[in-house]
């Protein structure tokens, strides 16, 4: 025993083991893609990263990030960008290409026609993917009868008691906390760019402030609702979604001033798998591989051929769907792009209090 | 005055004074040390104290606006009135906004101008678009017509000073205080302030829990020490195998024991104690809990071998001269303890103030320690030299408070066994 032990034979083994497939060292032809995890990310790799990689031979590495473009920006600076397609949101899109983070887009790679693309939701540095919008929800079980219907009751502690989930971030909370306090979507986005609006809205949430409970991961919301830690909550429909299918609850959404919003595709600048990542995005466009998602989540193709290829038992809780359109509050991304950074600080010094 | 004769001279066989011998000999053992601690000090510098340096440099320096907006700062250096600049350094700003919409580099001057001043950013990118247009004079109007922000002399010192290459702006802003236009240093006001309570809060939050690891580990270190092995082994298991467990796992199981409807609410409403749940989770109580669970191992170790050495004839004679148990114990076992203690506390404290994720999972928006704000920083605002300047006044802090522990205890004085 101990003379294959012997030097020559661990070696041996440990040559053996190199090769040993699983193993495999990043290649030429693989591409990391980061998206938002959970739910999502598993409805991404279901519907566009195992069909394209078994289509085109390139391996999809996935990685799994929380909105933090900083590691793009570090990756940039020290000119070693290892990640090659990002899905972001729409304010981190702008902000993103204004900072100089991400690739101008070539549309003529992609292959698709701008103009195919649900209004206002291209940009020269990306591509839509979906449609997601914020919505609260609730479990039915706990509220059997006379269940919050509208934005306010979100808001009424007195009607309806209890701890409620937020996102732990200003984006969307601020829009609600004033349309809740009576304002009109139309004025929502003008009163917010006046000191005086976003005070009201922060005098607003203070109103609920004691009894919410911050979320930061996408999962993290069906979870609280799930775990019986709050009454109600925001959440990305999508999970919600994906929580009733997948996971059997009894969760009811409240589409009333839904926050509609996109997700886009970007490049990292000077990503060195370009090529890749262009073959990755032009076949994400595609309109029948793109409503091919809808199989698996609730989110709602921007391509407009896409939507016939729409599952018809999905069409009803897809954000666009037009019963859930009727007090639609879009999401104004490019005053996010502009206003996170003031707004974020204030918003952690107000959570800090 | 020490005569040294030849007779006096201690010499080794061959006749060198021992005294060189000696010299010779512990040089080479300190050589063979150095080379031997080499590797690992080289891999410290290399992997800890270099990154660590740089990324501490980034509080302090300030290159974005000085190499975007360079005709900015070099017209700005003749304006010493509390008016408004002249014309000049407008249209300088203006020839700086033309490149920069060019190198879409906007972005990254309105960002540090927006660290300082609220909303700038867009306004900024707005003034650039603006700039793009503008082929002729008069810049100064042109601006001001354009956004009030620009007549406000307070936004001109801001960039100014941002036109130093080093800056003082990211520490006074982690201490809650920022410069006036004469560059007096007060107050950010309550609105703003947030570190000086959260840089209280780290030490306040580390010192009770090493307190309350120190209260729950010492009994349970004597206990390990003084039953005799077989037991003591058993025992000891149960307090390695938590230690061994993933930091994550141990704080995830607090999440899911101190929930609403968590265990411990569960089974206090079982046994009839409570009607509703008590509110546990996401507290400053399930912070503390959390991570004095996760801590115990680290003041109770050190503890317990100290004890290990200490002979129970010394408690025994004591006794035996007359001494009550408590007597005993205080004047002639604690003592001896001491060194221990002070290696495991000081180990827990300073584990403590970096702690990240347990205050993260299982505590409340109140309860966030500088990590989080470090971290916050970093990530989601993209501002290295805040979260940078933040790190530093910790380290700072930490090394004072370690100096002054060494004071008083004495570095020499802690044994870990």
């Amino acid at each position: 025993m101990t003379r294959i032990l012997g030097p020559a034979g661990l070696l041996m083994a440990g040559m053996a083991a190199m090769f040993l497939p699983g193993a495999t060292p990043a290649t030429a032809d693989s591409l990391i893609i980061v998206s938002w995890g959970g739910a999502y990310q598993d409805s991404q790799r279901e519907s566009y990263f195992k069909p394209f990689a078994k289509e085109t031979s390139i391996e999809i590495v996935e990685e799994e990030y929380d909105g933090e473009l900083a590691k793009v920006k570090a990756q940039i600076e020290a000119n070693d960008i290892s990640w090659d397609v990002i899905d972001v949101d729409a304010r981190r899109a702008l902000f993103g290409c204004d900072e100089g983070l991400l690739e101008v887009l070539d549309w003529g790679k992609i292959g698709q026609p701008r103009e195919k693309f649900v209004e206002g939701s291209t940009m020269d540095c990306a591509i839509a993917t979906i449609s997601y919008t914020t919505i609260f929800a609730y479990d039915a079980n706990v509220y059997k009868e006379n269940p919050p219907t509208t934005l306010e009751d979100f808001f009424d502690l007195q009607k309806y008691p209890g701890k409620r989930g937020l996102y732990k971030d200003p984006f969307g909370n601020l829009e609600w906390a004033l349309m809740a306090d009576g304002v009109p979507y139309e004025e929502v986005y003008k009163l917010l760019s006046t000191p005086d609006g976003v005070d009201r809205a922060f005098k607003k949430l203070d109103t609920i402030k004691s009894q919410v409970v911050w979320w930061e991961a996408g999962a993290q919301a069906p979870q609280l609702l799930s775990d019986g830690q709050v009454v109600m909550t925001s959440a990305w429909n999508g999970r919600i979604y994906n929580a009733v299918k997948k996971e059997g609850k009894n969760f009811k959404i409240v589409w009333d001033r839904q926050q509609l919003d996109y997700d886009y595709w970007v490049i990292p600048k000077g990503t060195p798998d370009i090529e890749n990542a262009y073959k990755f995005i032009a076949y994400a466009a595609r309109p029948d591989v793109m409503a091919n998602q809808t199989k698996y989540i609730s989110y709602g193709p921007t391509h407009a051929d896409a939507v016939p290829y729409v599952q018809p038992d999905v069409v009803i809780h897809l954000p666009t769907a037009p019963e859930n359109m009727k007090t639609v509050a879009p999401i104004d991304a490019q005053y996010w792009a502009d206003n996170t950074g003031a707004l974020k600080e204030r918003f952690n010094a107000w959570l800090a209090q | 005055m020490v005569a040294t004769t030849a007779i006096d001279i201690v010499r080794t066989a061959d006749g060198v004074p021992l005294r060189y011998k000696l010299r010779r000999v512990e040089r080479t053992q300190r050589l063979r040390a150095m080379g031997l601690v080499a590797p690992l000090f080289l891999f410290i510098v290399v992997t800890f104290i270099l990154p660590i340096s740089f990324l501490l440099f980034r509080s302090v320096s300030d290159p974005e606006v000085a190499t975007h907006l360079p005709r900015t700062i070099l017209a700005l250096r003749s304006w010493t009135t509390a008016d408004l600049p002249g014309e000049a350094v407008y249209a300088a700003f203006a020839a700086d906004l033309k490149e920069t919409q060019k190198n879409k580099t906007t972005g990254i001057v309105a960002k540090r101008i927006n660290f300082e001043v609220a909303g700038a950013l867009s306004r900024f990118k707005a003034a650039g678009r603006a700039a793009e247009g503008m082929r002729t004079g008069p810049f100064k109007e042109g601006f001001v017509k354009l956004d009030p922000m620009w007549a406000d002399p307070m936004l001109w010192k801001i960039v100014q000073r941002a036109g130093e290459p080093y800056t003082d702006y990211y520490y006074f802003a982690a201490l809650d205080r920022k410069r006036d236009f004469e560059g007096r240093i007060g107050w950010v006001g309550e609105k703003q302030a947030v570190y000086v309570d959260v840089f209280w809060r780290t030490f306040g939050i580390a010192s009770i829990v090493t307190l309350a690891t120190f209260l729950l580990g010492f009994p349970v270190a004597y206990l390990l020490a003084t039953l005799p092995v077989r037991h003591s082994n058993l025992l000891m298991i149960l307090v390695l195998l938590p230690f061994w467990t993933s930091l994550l796992v141990r704080t995830t199981a607090w999440y899911v024991l101190l929930l609403d409807n968590g265990v411990v609410n569960d089974t206090l409403r079982f046994l009839g104690l409570i009607d509703e749940p008590l509110k546990l989770i996401f507290s400053r109580f399930s912070t503390i809990v959390a991570m004095t669970h996760i801590q115990l191992p680290f003041t109770l170790l050190p503890i317990y071998s100290v004890m290990k050495t200490i002979s129970p004839s010394h408690v025994r004679a004591a006794r035996s001269l007359g001494a009550g148990p408590f007597y005993a114990f205080w004047r002639v076992y604690f003592p001896q303890t001491i060194p221990g203690i002070a290696a495991g506390c000081l180990l827990t404290f300073i584990l403590s103030l970096g702690y990240y994720i347990t205050p993260a999972l299982v505590g409340g928006p109140a309860d966030q320690m500088t990590s989080y704000y470090v971290a916050y920083f970093i990530n989601s605002i993209i501002n290295w030299g805040q979260a940078s300047a933040l790190g530093a006044i910790l380290l700072v802090a930490t090394g004072v408070l370690y100096f002054a522990y060494n004071r008083l205890i004495g570095v020499e004085n802690m044994k870990l066994g």
